[in-house]
């Protein structure tokens, strides 16, 4: 299991939950279960071609997983799957 | 046997002036102003006019110093003593019309005449900066930095308030401040360089306002303007190092594209609701702005505090976070937050990094990339939400 670190934005989604325990052996397949559990985060995350959002920056622990493989990433036991769009704020 | 000379040996005092009457009678000209202390203390300050003879090398250098020994010539220490003696010294020598300074350079001081600093930070400064100019890491040459260099802030709201105050207080010498809006109340919950009495005053003016009463060092530019690719360019060509407090992603972008075409750097936060971000973008040192989110999230992902609210003490964490880059980009010490992004957490009260690497393919700082005109800064072609603006 992996934990998934959700942010502000996406907590009315996930009934405000801030992190979500999710099982998975790519970083794409715990997204993946993360959406099954809490549906209203699919839109936010993937686009219409099963990929990623441009817009939504994912990390698998401390590295953006576009500098690993992508979706197709590997995750362990215990690792953290950081989920962060830009924030910028304002008035 | 003792003659009479050797037990003539009551001289007369030597004439002490106050510090008030040594300046009116330096003003008058035809007085030559003797400075006998070290080399070190001439240089923190000295009398405007006085010329270094330290105490032993007086027998040396007087000659050249006081040629003509009919002269009136005065002298001074730093409280009085070494000057006197000096004084006794060249009436052995032949000097007909010597003085002393009573109190020396302190008492001067302390009846608020004038000094002049050869190099560095001035008395007052050197009072003001005293707890940088400590630190091994900082010191006189630190603070002469920070004295020097010129920030810009872009917006003086959240972020940019209290940025603004710390720098100033730190006396970077030159900020400018970019903000077209005016004080409102709802800001004063955390943009704490702003007041009650200012709501209603334009929020550049408001803060040039504090900081010209919390640090006269500081020279204040107002901005009042919004940037835009029309004005970016010639705004941030005179700083050093540009602070990012944009609310908007258009103007983050925007921001992003000229700095790295100008080769600025740009210390960029955000906050929102319980959260903040901050990273350090110094461009092809490390990423860019676009390296990090090379498209910017449609509305729903990107709330404003004005919809969501930020908890105000998120400002100032955040905004502090910003001036501690700064200041050590301008000092040029420690380690700064290029490649490396920054999360708080205020409510579990953590902090968390993530790696930013430099995307070879960036389309601003990539190693391919075309310089774009400045009409197409800020831009994306394949984003239609973005004409919103």
């Amino acid at each position: 299991m992996a934990t998934v670190r959700i942010p502000p934005v996406l907590r009315p989604q996930t009934g405000g939950a801030s992190e979500v325990e999710a099982g998975g052996s790519t970083v794409g397949e715990v997204l993946r279960a993360l959406a099954g559990e809490h549906p209203e985060t699919e839109a936010q995350l993937f686009g219409g071609d099963d990929d990623l959002n441009r817009y939504v920056n994912v990390y698998l622990n401390d590295e953006d997983v576009r500098v690993l493989d992508g979706l197709d990433t590997p995750v362990s036991d215990g690792d953290t799957v950081v989920i962060l769009p830009a924030m910028a704020g304002g008035s | 046997m003792a003659t009479g000379a050797d037990t003539e040996q009551v001289k007369a005092p030597i004439e002490e002036i106050e510090p008030f009457e040594a300046s009116e009678e330096i003003e008058g000209g035809d007085v030559v102003l003797i400075d006998t202390r070290e080399p070190h203390e001439y240089q923190e300050s000295h009398l405007e006019g006085g010329k270094l003879v330290p105490p032993g090398l007086l027998g040396d250098e007087i000659a050249a110093a006081a040629p003509d020994k009919s002269a009136r010539t005065i002298l001074y220490c730093r409280s009085g003593s070494r000057s006197t003696k000096a004084a006794e010294q060249m009436r052995t020598l032949g000097y007909e019309d010597v003085a002393s300074v009573a109190g020396g350079i302190l008492a001067w001081q302390e009846q608020g005449l004038p000094v002049v600093a050869t190099e560095g930070l001035s008395p007052e400064q050197r009072d003001r900066y005293s707890r940088h100019t400590l630190l091994p890491e900082v010191g006189v040459e630190g603070q002469l930095k920070m004295l020097n260099a010129k920030v810009l802030l872009v917006g003086a709201g959240g972020l940019g308030a209290p940025t603004a105050l710390y720098l100033a207080a730190a006396g970077i010498g030159t900020l400018g401040l970019v903000d077209d809006d005016v004080v409102d109340a709802s800001n004063l919950q955390r943009q704490v360089i702003h007041n009650t009495e200012r709501i209603g005053v334009p929020k550049t003016e408001s803060a040039r306002l504090t900081i010209e009463a919390l640090n006269p060092d500081v020279d204040v530019v107002e901005h009042r303007t919004r940037l835009d690719a029309s004005n970016i360019l010639e705004i941030l060509e005179g700083y050093d190092v540009i602070v990012d407090g944009a609310d908007n992603f258009p103007t983050r972008y925007l921001l992003n594209d000229a700095s790295v075409r100008l080769r600025k750097p740009v210390v960029s936060a955000s906050i929102l609701s319980f959260d903040g971000q901050i990273s350090t973008f110094v461009p092809f040192e490390g990423p860019c702005y676009r390296c990090l989110y090379p498209t910017p999230p449609p509305a729903e992902l990107a709330p404003s505090c004005s919809a969501n609210g930020v908890l105000g003490v998120m400002a100032g964490t955040m905004g502090l976070l910003q001036a501690n880059e700064v200041l050590k980009l301008v000092i040029g010490i420690g380690e700064s937050l290029i490649g490396r992004l920054l999360l708080f957490e205020a409510l579990s009260t953590r902090f968390t990094e993530l790696k930013v690497r430099r995307d070879p393919d960036c389309p601003i700082c990539g190693e391919d990339a075309p310089e774009i005109p400045p009409g197409e800064m800020g831009k994306f072609p394949d984003y239609e939400l973005f004409c919103a603006g």
